[in-house]
């Protein structure tokens, strides 16, 4: 009694530890310390709930049995998990881009997010998974009874009904504090997962020191144990193939398909690259587990009585040699197997269950509407809690109304051919996008009814559920359709029978009525989504807004994800709209946002059936989708126009900088100008200053000199008034105050006047004229327009920088437009200065010295007075200037008066 | 939905990347046809027909084997998020 005393007592201290341990790692996420907490190492433990205590206990029994078969149930998760580039990768990718918060989740969410297909999964996830967890209640109880059966000549009686009823109200109690903590199923539970790699230490560390226990204690090293091995009755290789292979790919499917494994492989999982390390560290763990199983069956068949369980050798074995330490550390490893398991089915079938069964009624029972006063979140988590309790509670029922009778192996192989009906759906669903809704259901129908018939039923005893007759002739006495030989196939066991059955058939079905109906659009869209998870970004579904109100999405959301959360959601979404400070529009993209951000509460199709009242509409129909693509193509063409209409900015923006650097440089010129003019009119009025002063104070002068200084005087003067005539000019052609002086002329005499009066001819310049095409004759302004040629000329003479200057001038006529281009051979105008040499007071250079910068802005307003134009072309080699005006002036400058 | 041209010739890296990939993906077939072998051997009926430990020392070795070449795979395939893999399809 006192060994039982201490058992009760480490095992109570063991669960404090637990909570401390989760309370720990809880604390430490919220504080953000506790980055360890995701580290591969955590996430590869984590799935050791695999080995539950079924494999504990149950591994050297059913090596006891039937020898090495045993391994089969790990070599099926080593291959998947070697084999993770293929499947698990793309599991875990889809899971997180989707927030998938269970299988059922995920299936329901591939398949159009539908709700009776989430429904479905559920209710054929809680029938695969009770009778789990009764098994473990029962391997806790069995266990704790085979302490007390060592220790206990008091003959007090152990109750192992309310044993299981204690473990599993602690269970319970434990999964609702440390597995609902946050709403949002997709986020991680720290403390739990840490609970759960801490009792998957505890379990490997107790079945390897029991296995070394048994190795080098009892039998005597490795030798003389591999010699019991041969001796004892498990020493013959007689698994049949059929077996062999069956439970292989069995446990590779309920690997993959299992509600618990789904929930830390893919659920909990913190980042994608931890399967890395998991690919290789998970099946070195399933490795360790099973090193020492065949061996502590054997040296049990050996040494322990005939008749004893040989499900709990691991426990007995210590126990009988009176290792009461080791039969402890024993205990608590077949306890860690249970409890981690069951606390993580609760969660993974409580999620399923609130998510998809609770809410979805509350909803409906609340009027059908989101927009009730009351607390969602509340009522999810509410909805959750309870849900542990009842999966707690059924196991237990479970566990009373079977009994102990099942050997623990078969509960378990059911279980597994009852989950590995989700594998056509998930498979088909992960990698081919012509699988649809109604092919899933009715290959899970197929598959759950064969299950049900073949091995579920059956397996609660030849009375209780299903009469002989049925099992020995079949129903209806058809013998084809005898639930362990159906359509003949006998020679398998009922296992393999079921398991090949019920999955091929459920492919099958699964396929046939996805080849031949048509999925709904969202069913497409999803099927893309997940099957190029790889290619696509992830976003999902898709809405229409407009309709939506934000503010009735932001209260509704509030009560589902927590005011802040919400409300940081939906300022964040208004931020990237560009509208901080309101509520975000209800765009497509908004809505799916908010869409998974919900999903992650109460799952994909909850969240979708949510919105969907709100936005003011139930499923997504040909016709929404083709409003979204229209959407679609006006947002593309406004966003086509958006910029048509930024490159015209940028347009107007690149003219507005030449004006402006135009406005710039004309104020330095302006200032220029000042400084010149005061130059220009300062210089002549000096120099006529002092030689009239020198003429009034010189008495004897002679008459050369006076006529000399008279004359200097006269020049400056003259000087001054040209540079006065020009400044008056240009203000009379600007003011339009001009009267044309209209007459004939050829062009070739004007170009004769002009060269002569610009001193071009005097033979320092060679002018290249073509005098067969000069033979034109104008009606203008001759007089205005020999003006400006010979501005252009003697611009030419005083700018013209190469060693033989030339100028070549080549008049044009065209549609009665003639055309005369100037061109001379020199470096030309800089590009800096070729949008200024129009304006006012414009000089190319400070240092030639010329006029006051007045001739080529005269020669252009009287260009523009004869109807014409005068233009710098700066694609030529030298200076080229273009002078354009039409043969007859009269119409313009009648306009032009 | 068009896309990229796929180039024909890739870095050095990301084309060992590639094969290793390909090996990753080989591995589970190559341990599921390792751990059928046994099937095939000697039934015990017969003399010196293979006996459980043989077997159990075979599936071990083969597990080690399987656990080491994983874990080196998992090493050599590149981490990069612009996922390499998938080249076949492409």
């Amino acid at each position: 009694m006192a060994t039982l005393n201490i058992l009760v007592l480490t095992s109570l201290f063991y669960v404090v530890l637990l909570f401390a341990v989760a309370f720990a790692a809880d604390t430490a996420a919220q504080r953000g310390r506790g980055r360890w907490l995701g580290s591969p190492l955590i996430y590869t433990l984590s799935l050791s709930i695999y080995c539950t205590a079924w494999t504990f206990y149950g591994a050297v029994g059913f090596a006891a049995r039937s020898g090495l078969e045993f391994i089969t149930i790990y070599l099926g998760p080593t291959l998947v998990m070697i084999g993770w580039w293929w499947t698990l990768r793309k599991m875990v990718r889809v899971g997180r881009s989707q927030r998938i918060t269970s299988i059922a989740d995920l299936i329901s969410s591939r398949f159009g997010k539908s709700n009776a297909l989430a429904v479905f999964v559920t209710i054929l996830a809680v029938i695969g998974t009770t009778p789990y967890i009764a098994l473990q209640l029962q391997s806790v109880t069995l266990s704790y009874a085979a302490f007390a059966d060592f220790g206990a000549n008091t003959g007090e009686e152990i109750n192992q009904n309310l044993t299981a009823f204690w473990v599993a109200a602690g269970l319970a109690v434990f999964t609702i504090i440390f597995g609902t903590r946050n709403l949002d199923a997709n986020e991680r539970h720290h403390g739990l997962v840490m609970a759960i790699a801490l009792e998957a230490v505890v379990k490997l560390f107790a079945l390897l020191a029991v296995g070394v226990f048994v190795v080098w204690g009892l039998a005597g090293g490795l030798d003389n144990t591999l010699d019991r091995i041969e001796a004892s009755a498990i020493a013959r290789w007689d698994v049949p193939g059929s077996r062999w292979v069956g439970l292989t790919l069995l446990s590779a499917a309920a690997f993959m398909c299992l509600p618990r494994m789904f929930q830390v492989m893919v659920v909990e999982n913190d980042d994608e690259r931890h399967l890395r390390m998991a690919s290789w560290a998970f099946p070195a763990y399933l490795m360790l587990m099973s090193l020492f199983v065949v061996p502590i069956a054997a040296v049990g068949l050996d040494i322990m009585p005939q008749g004893s369980n040989p499900d709990l050798f691991v426990l007995t074995l210590p126990l009988s040699e009176g290792r009461d330490g080791l039969a402890i550390l024993s205990f608590l490893g077949g306890f860690s197997s249970a409890t981690s398991m069951v606390i993580v089915a609760a969660i993974a079938l409580s999620t399923m269950v609130s998510n998809h069964i609770v809410m979805p009624v509350w909803l409906w029972t609340t009027g059908g509407s989101a927009m009730m006063s009351g607390d969602v979140r509340h009522v999810a988590m509410l909805a959750r809690r309870l849900s542990i309790a009842v999966i707690l509670f059924l196991g237990y029922l479970y566990f009373r109304l079977s009994g102990s009778g099942a050997a623990l192996a078969a509960i378990g192989l059911i279980s597994f051919v009852g989950v590995a009906q989700f594998l056509p759906a998930l498979l088909g669903g992960l990698f081919w996008r012509g699988a649809n809704r109604k092919g899933a259901l009715a290959g899970l129908a197929t598959g759950f009814a064969i299950w049900a018939y073949c091995l579920f039923l059956p397996s609660f005893g030849p009375f209780m559920l299903m009469p002989q007759e049925v099992l020995d002739q079949g129903l209806l006495g058809i013998s084809w359709l005898r639930p362990q030989a159906l359509f003949g196939t006998e020679g398998l066991s009922p296992v393999v029978h079921a398991f090949m059955w019920s999955v091929s058939l459920n492919t099958l079905v699964f396929f046939i009525v996805s080849v031949f109906s048509f999925p709904q659009p969202v069913e497409r869209l999803q099927g893309a989504q997940f099957v190029n998870v790889f290619e696509h970004s992830t976003t999902s579904g898709g809405w229409r807004g407009g309709q939506a109100q934000s503010e009735d999405l932001l209260i509704m959301s509030q009560r589902i994800m927590g005011a802040g959360e919400a409300q940081a959601l939906f300022s964040n979404a208004a931020r990237a709209q560009g509208i901080d400070g309101h509520l975000p529009e209800p765009t497509p993209d908004f809505l799916g946002e908010l869409e998974r951000a919900m999903a992650g509460s109460v799952g994909a199709a909850t969240a979708h059936a949510m919105i969907s009242q709100i936005v003011g509409r139930a499923t997504i129909s040909v016709e929404d989708l083709m409003a979204v693509a229209d959407e679609t193509a006006q947002i593309m063409e406004y966003s086509s126009e958006l910029e048509a209409k930024t490159e015209e900015q940028e347009r107007t923006a690149r003219q507005l900088r030449q004006v402006n650097e135009k406005l710039t440089q004309i104020s330095v010129q302006k200032d220029a100008f000042l400084s010149q003019i005061s130059h220009e009119l300062r210089t002549p009025m000096t120099s006529i200053r002092a030689f009239s002063e020198i003429l009034r104070d010189t008495e004897d002068m002679s008459e050369n000199e006076q006529s000399r200084y008279a004359s200097i005087i006269h020049n400056e003067a003259i000087r001054l008034t040209r540079l006065l005539d020009d400044l008056l000019d240009l203000s009379v052609l600007e003011n339009a105050q001009i009267v044309l002086n209209l007459q004939t002329a050829t062009l070739s005499h004007l170009l004769d006047r002009s060269e002569v009066a610009s001193g071009m001819s005097d033979g320092s310049f060679k002018v290249r004229r073509s005098p067969d095409v000069e033979d034109i004759e104008l009606y203008t302004d001759t007089d205005r327009l020999a003006q400006v040629f010979i501005n252009i000329m003697s611009n030419a003479r005083k700018y013209c920088d190469a060693e033989t200057p030339e100028l070549s001038i080549t008049p044009r006529v065209e549609d009665g437009i003639v055309t005369i281009d100037f061109a001379d051979n020199g470096a030309g105008i800089p590009a800096d200065k070729q949008g200024t040499i129009f304006e006012k007071f414009a000089r190319v250079s400070e240092t030639k010295a010329g006029g006051a910068g007045l001739g080529l802005a005269i020669s252009r307003e009287i260009m523009a007075r004869l109807g014409g134009s005068i233009q710098y072309m700066p694609a030529q080699t030298g200076a080229a200037f273009r002078v354009s005006l039409p043969l007859s002036a009269e119409n313009t400058a009648q306009a032009a008066q | 939905m068009s896309r990229e041209p796929n180039p024909l010739f890739l870095a050095k890296r990301t084309y060992h990347g590639r094969r290793m990939a390909d090996a990753a993906r080989l591995l589970p077939i190559l341990g599921g046809g390792l751990f059928l072998l046994p099937l095939l051997w000697k039934t015990p009926s017969e003399q010196g027909g293979t006996g459980t430990v043989q077997v159990m020392l075979y599936v071990f070795i083969v597990w080690i084997f399987l656990i080491g070449a994983a874990a080196i795979l998992s090493r050599r395939i590149p981490r990069s998020e612009s996922d390499p893999s998938e080249p076949e399809q492409g």
